[in-house]
């Protein structure tokens, strides 16, 4: 029997300890919300917090995740307010979307080492998150956007920003 | 909700009271390209695709399936515009597989023109009669009634009602005759041309369960199927009961399949191939996917098992050096032209790889077979072709076959083909379960309908004033006779035939034991860098500005032919005044030999017309000296009609396209003993973000034309732009790709 914390909830899984962590937050868990992608770390779409650190769900063993606390996409915010959700909502990062989650865990992770990153602290943080769409440009800036929504909320935080409109379409990277 | 659905059926009750509904025609200026597709359809109704809750909320039907090309906010926006609502009071539903919605093809970038017109044809008929409805109630004439966000108005006696009230009554109304529908000035349009955030992109960002791998049916099990190896081969034998002991396996047998109707046939609508192989169900996937390493098959590879890449392109010269098959154009003479002492005569082998798809969501498919029914959950770009073919397989009528159309994990052209749909249908009425069926990344990629590669011998001339005089292309493909692999001709109408007088195309075909299909602008992704880089090697030799060379040939006078039998979004009328528009633009946005660039940095410029588009590209790139390259920035100037529907999923469509494009400079799918090589994102890879061009700059020359599809035609010019820089930089031409043969790989 395998304990784990996932989005705050206690749960068990009694099943082969060998299962990727992926199928039991999908399958066991009914967490649809971390994608399958490869099989074998190579494109992020099941990236995963374990611990805090990004990690791929899909070649970790659930058994590596006893007794750990995981974070998926759907413990990120109940209402999809985390300023990484909210950055990717206000650029529409996605296209087909199926990669976002993971990229989304990635970014998070990154914020929350480097609350100002720089394009190539971007590119070495994000580089194991294909998107096959290839919306690169705007998760760089929806990351860049991340960041700063997070400064100013740290700075007043009774403003949550919670503004969907979209005023440019223009989306160049920031200067570094 | 509820409130929205008794709307809803008042609506259809119109539809019944009026016979036959309005006649909205989709197909009259839609996709030449699929003519041979879906059969023809019922005439539009305006509620199928509209209905009004009494507090004004406007639930709108997005018929085609959504696989990232944000085709969920396009049909529905022109729907909203001519209704004249707000957009903030819109809500969008996904809709089942019927052919009420007329054709629910996603592909050949044809959604945009196919339903420009039809659309906001729904929608002003909508809007017509909500007037109608008010007009009566308020005993006024309607042609003293105007509309604005959700309400009728009427300014003499200042009366307003919103869209909720009316809704009820304007179902009693007749739907308005089409002659009498009076669309919208554009220059009051107030939803086409802003950009809206895609509707679906709350649920993506917080996980929600809206992917075709999602599904879940109560009762389900999971399923794998390992299929044969080789095209063809079949399934002799394998330890079903050793599988079957396995812990959590539920079911393990060999599907027979069934032998394809011939070697080249129509994917898309004939047959997707149902092969053989070996299912296994298990009450997870996990336990499903993991017995297959205890599987043990015993395969018949049947005519193609000894296939080989290498041995084909052996072949590929020799069928070079000899008599082509076949001559597909010929204008003028070419032979004489390369005999003359005035010419300088270029000649260039060109390689083209087979590629996979490699859609992110791996393919899979849900089927609940029961009591002689079949419900369906597929991602599938043409949803109703799946369905003929899966009721004819299962032997059913068409009409005892449900297929839910669910969000796809992009489709690039592989959503296209339904072979899914057979083999899960299949598998759920063997084990009289509902039955999920997951391929892995390995499935994907060794089972795929590939992009066809080819081999492309060119010749060309210029005159002594830098004028192409000759052009001579023999194309070695697949295929047998006078069919090529589908998807893997060439067009012999694609520039630039017309604009030199002595012009010639010729094919020789070779054996083929591997599915080809549709990828995003198929053709035009592997013929455009050919010729846009021959043309560049051409501009070279004649010693001339690669922008100014083009614009010239542009100005050509054009060879006077009837255009060429062909088929696909392909050349047939290209207009050079629309190309030479978007040249000139890329010329002038990129600073086309304005700019001093350092050494080994240069730009590259390349155009395409494909899928009614006009695009041309210049991209700025860099080599190292141990060939790395970096692409800097990319230009796009791209004229696609008089309205951009969607400025901001526009943008981004066009800048995954180029994407998309550089991805392809580096992926190849090989044959080794008939089986595919290639097995996962590592042997066929795709750009990652510090690949990426920081900058792609968009730029949408707006003309006098119907508005046309983004999907595709931005990819096929990126490849050529790249290696004709990577030629001014280094010297050295890419003329087999992927690139990475030639040494050159992505920093």
């Amino acid at each position: 029997m395998i304990k784990l914390k996932v989005n705050g909830k206690n749960q068990q899984f009694d099943g082969d300890p060998e299962t990727p962590l992926l199928w039991v937050l999908r399958d066991e868990l009914d967490l649809k919300g971390t994608k399958f992608g490869c099989g074998m770390g190579l494109c992020g779409a099941c990236t995963v917090h374990l611990n805090g650190k990004p990690m791929r769900s899909c070649s970790t063993p659930v058994s590596a995740a006893a007794n750990a606390t995981v974070t998926t996409i759907e413990g990120l915010s109940p209402d999809g307010s985390h300023p990484v959700q909210v950055a990717w909502q206000e650029l529409d990062v996605p296209q087909c979307g199926y990669c976002q989650a993971g990229q989304i865990m990635s970014a998070c992770a990154l914020l929350a080492k480097t609350p100002k990153p720089t394009d190539a602290d971007i590119d070495t943080a994000m580089n194991g998150n294909l998107c096959r769409c290839g919306t690169y440009l705007r998760i760089r800036a929806a990351i860049h956007k991340a960041a700063e929504l997070s400064a100013s909320n740290n700075a007043a935080p009774a403003q949550p920003t919670t503004k969907t409109s979209r005023t440019s379409t223009r989306l160049l990277p920031n200067k570094k | 909700m509820k409130k929205t659905n008794l709307n809803r059926r008042a609506f259809l009750q119109v539809t019944a009271l009026a016979g036959g509904g309005l006649m909205l025609g989709l197909y009259p200026k839609a996709s030449t390209a699929f003519a041979q597709g879906p059969p023809r359809m019922p005439p539009l109704v305006p509620a199928n695709f509209i209905s009004i809750a009494p507090n004004g909320i406007v639930t709108l039907t997005s018929k085609n399936t959504e696989i990232g090309q944000n085709i969920y906010n396009t049909l529905p926006m022109l729907i909203a515009e001519e209704l004249d609502v707000d957009w903030k009071d819109v809500k969008v539903v996904r809709v089942d597989a019927d052919n009420k919605y007329g054709g629910q093809f996603t592909g050949g970038s044809s959604a945009t023109p196919g339903n420009w017109e039809p659309m906001r044809q729904v929608g002003a008929a909508g809007r017509q009669m909500l007037i109608a409805a008010a007009a009566q109630t308020w005993g006024v004439a309607e042609s003293e009634c105007t509309t604005a966000s959700g309400r009728v108005h009427h300014k003499a006696s200042n009366r307003s009602a919103g869209y909720g009230e009316l809704a009820t009554k304007a179902a009693t109304m007749p739907v308005p005759n089409l002659a009498t529908l009076k669309l919208k000035d554009p220059k009051d349009y107030k939803i086409i041309g802003t950009s809206t955030i895609s509707v679906e992109t709350k649920e993506i960002l917080t996980g929600k369960p809206i992917f075709g791998i999602d599904v879940t049916v109560p009762g389900m099990l999971y399923a794998v199927m390992q299929r044969t190896p080789v095209l063809g081969g079949k399934a002799v034998s394998a330890n079903l009961d050793a599988i079957k002991a396995l812990k959590g396996v539920k079911h393990a047998f060999i599907i027979e399949g069934r032998p394809l109707a011939n070697d080249y046939p129509n994917y898309l609508f004939q047959d997707p191939g149902f092969e053989s192989g070996v299912a296994i169900v298990a009450d997870s996937w996990w336990a499903a996917n993991s017995a297959r390493e205890k599987l043990e098959v015993k395969w018949d590879s049947g005519k193609w098992g000894a296939q080989d890449s290498v041995e084909n392109a052996k072949k590929a010269v020799e069928l070079s050096k000899q008599s082509a098959m076949r001559t597909l154009r010929k204008d003028g003479d070419v032979e004489p032209v390369f005999q003359r002492a005035d010419v300088k005569a270029v000649e260039a082998n060109y390689t083209i790889p087979f590629i996979a798809h490699g859609t992110m969501e791996p393919q899979n498919c849900t089927a609940h077979f029961k009591d002689g029914k079949l419900e369906i959950w597929m991602a599938g770009q043409i949803p109703q072709s799946g369905r003929t073919m899966v009721a004819q397989l299962l032997k059913l009528p068409e009409t005892d076959v449900t297929v839910h159309n669910v969000r796809g994990g992009g489709g690039f052209g592989r959503r296209a083909y339904n072979d899914l749909m057979l083999d899960a249908a299949w598998i759920s009425k063997t084990v009289g379960a509902p039955v999920k069926l997951l391929w892995s990344r390995e499935d994907d990629i060794q089972h795929d309908y590939y992009r066809c590669g080819g081999f492309q011998f060119m010749k060309g001339a210029v005159d002594k004033d830098g004028k192409l005089v000759a052009w001579h292309d023999h194309f070695v493909g697949y295929g047998e006779g006078n069919n090529f692999a589908h998807d893997g001709g060439f067009q012999p109408g694609e520039f630039p035939a017309l604009f030199v007088p002595n012009f010639r195309v010729q094919s020789s075909v070779m054996g083929l034991g591997l599915k080809t299909g549709a990828l995003r602008a198929p053709y035009s992704n592997s013929t455009a860098w050919v010729i846009q880089s021959f043309i560049d090697e051409l501009a070279h030799a004649a010693g001339k500005d690669p922008v100014q060379f083009r614009l010239d040939l542009l100005a050509a006078p054009q060879v006077p032919q009837a255009a060429p039998a062909g088929r696909g979004p392909g050349p047939q009328g290209l207009d050079a005044t629309r190309m030479t528009g978007v040249l000139k633009l890329v010329a002038e946005k990129s600073g086309w030999g304005k700019r001093k660039l350092p050494k080994g940095t240069a730009q590259g410029v390349a155009f395409h017309f494909s899928h009614r588009g006009y695009f041309a590209e210049v991209a700025e790139v860099s080599v190292a000296a141990n060939k790395k390259i970096k692409v800097n920035k990319v230009w796009v100037a791209a004229d696609v009609g008089s309205h951009i529907i969607n400025p901001s999923s526009a943008e981004t469509q066009v800048q995954g396209a180029v994407i998309d494009g550089l991805s392809e400079m580096i992926q190849e799918i090989t044959l080794k003993n008939g089986a595919v090589v290639q097995s996962n994102y590592h042997q066929h890879p795709w750009l990652k973000i510090s690949q990426a061009p920081p900058s792609i700059e968009v730029h949408f020359l707006k003309t006098n034309n119907p508005p046309t599809g983004l999907g595709e035609p931005a990819l096929p010019p990126i490849l050529p732009a790249v290696c004709n820089a990577i030629f001014t930089a280094t010297g050295e031409r890419v003329r087999t790709l992927p690139m990475t043969k030639q040494g050159f790989s992505f920093a």
